[in-house]
């Protein structure tokens, strides 16, 4: 009796320890258990300030996807971003980039305007309509300095 | 001038012996790792020592991490509302939690708690011959007595600090929207896209670490309760061991959680 009640409380104790690990990794941690559900577009924009790995990619407000590698791509001398799209949201190739804030100090992220072409983008394609974002500190000084 | 010489004399001694113990605790850790790994495994013992480092010690976890996340949420609330971000408080609960107090409190828990178990038993049995009545009966105490510890608690304070991690976040739950009255939406959406697989990572690397290094110097002070510089010989030198054991694991966690987040980060 004295084992078995030993060997339940700890069986408990194991699986109610992993449950909680299990909820950390999948719903804090985001863990993909299914992987490889997203496809990689790519985009130039003229500046990627403030743009961080993993922010969001939206369409209309909905999340679709998030900002994966960003570097300078050596040929154009122009930053270059990846983006991860998820495997079912089909993207139109006249589709619209630009680099968004949410709120006044709030993060960057990546606005998808579409377009109405009939043709979709596949893995490894480039957008080729591209926004950069507002650089609130320039804008000022242009309307300080008399430039508008 | 003899003074001087006698001076300088018993910090060299001090020194050696203290670098003896280092190497004696080096030593018999990399023997109890080592036959961690050997066959035949005991289950029934592993199972036992999960008993008594991690299901005795969820009530006490689950009460400093509960409180503690409750606290969290009542200072980060007045911290944030002064910005007017009270919305940021589910993230600035859920890390803090996660990254940092979860981890290192259930370590500190279970060393006060468990830690102190383990060397008290193993000095008892040190001084009442039970030691050596293993080695005469030839069953490998290290083996027998150490390693299924360690191995127990290698398994035991990373599932403890994830129950602690959820009843803290719990915590500050509910100061922050049953009492503080924040959106329970708001809350838990901060919550959710601020912490990352790297965080939860994080902090499950550490208290794999922390369970090792409590049982490691717990095992090793009872173990070698009679052979301290400083303790007695009987039940003195019991006492001894399980104060400084303590003091010692709970040191040594608070020092390497700097190191590991320095190199975790």
């Amino acid at each position: 009796m004295k084992r078995e009640y030993l060997e339940i409380t700890v069986g408990l104790f194991v699986m109610i320890g992993i449950f909680c690990i299990g909820y950390m990794s999948i719903r804090l941690g985001k863990l993909d258990i299914f992987s490889s559900r997203e496809y990689v577009l790519k985009a130039r924009f003229t500046s990627v300030s403030g743009l961080k790995k993993g922010a969001r990619v939206e369409i209309s407000g909905i999340p679709v996807g998030k900002v994966g590698d960003y570097y300078l791509d050596p040929k154009t001398e122009v930053a270059m971003v990846e983006m991860m799209i998820k495997k079912d949201i089909k993207i139109d190739t006249d589709v619209i980039a630009s680099i968004k804030t949410s709120g006044i100090i709030g993060d960057k992220y990546i606005k998808l305007t579409l377009g109405g072409a009939d043709q979709h983008l596949k893995d490894g394609d480039m957008i080729t309509d591209t926004e950069s974002g507002v650089d609130i500190e320039e804008l000022i000084s242009k309307f300080v300095f008399g430039k508008v | 001038m003899e003074l001087i010489l006698e001076q300088i004399r018993s910090h060299g001694a001090q020194t050696l012996s203290s670098l003896r113990a280092l190497g004696k605790l080096s030593l018999f850790v990399m023997d109890a790792t080592m036959l961690c790994f050997h066959a035949p495994f005991k289950w029934k013992r592993i199972v036992e020592e999960m008993f008594h480092i991690g299901v005795k010690s969820v009530f006490v976890v689950c009460l400093t991490a509960f409180f503690t996340g409750m606290v969290l949420g009542l200072q980060g609330y007045y911290t944030l509302s002064r910005f007017g971000s009270e919305g940021l408080l589910g993230g600035a609960v859920a890390l803090t939690l996660i990254r940092e107090l979860g981890p290192v409190l259930t370590a500190l828990m279970v060393t006060g708690r468990a830690g102190s178990f383990i060397s008290s038993e193993l000095g008892s049995m040190r001084i009442s011959e039970q030691i050596d009545a293993l080695y005469t009966m030839n069953i490998n105490p290290i083996k027998y007595l150490v390693s299924p510890k360690i191995i127990a608690a290698v398994l035991a304070v990373p599932l403890l600090t994830a129950i602690g991690d959820m009843v803290g976040i719990f915590g500050g739950y509910i100061t922050g929207v049953v009492m503080l009255d924040l959106n329970s939406g708001v809350f838990i959406n901060n919550m959710i896209s601020s912490t990352d697989m790297s965080d939860v990572v994080n902090g499950l690397i550490k208290p794999v670490f922390f369970g090792y290094v409590l049982a490691a110097i717990s095992s090793y002070r009872g173990f070698f309760c009679d052979s301290l510089r400083t303790g007695g010989k009987g039940s003195e030198a019991v006492s001894t061991a399980t104060t400084s054991s303590v003091v010692i694991s709970s040191v040594t966690i608070l020092i390497s959680d700097y190191i590991l987040t320095a190199f975790l980060m």
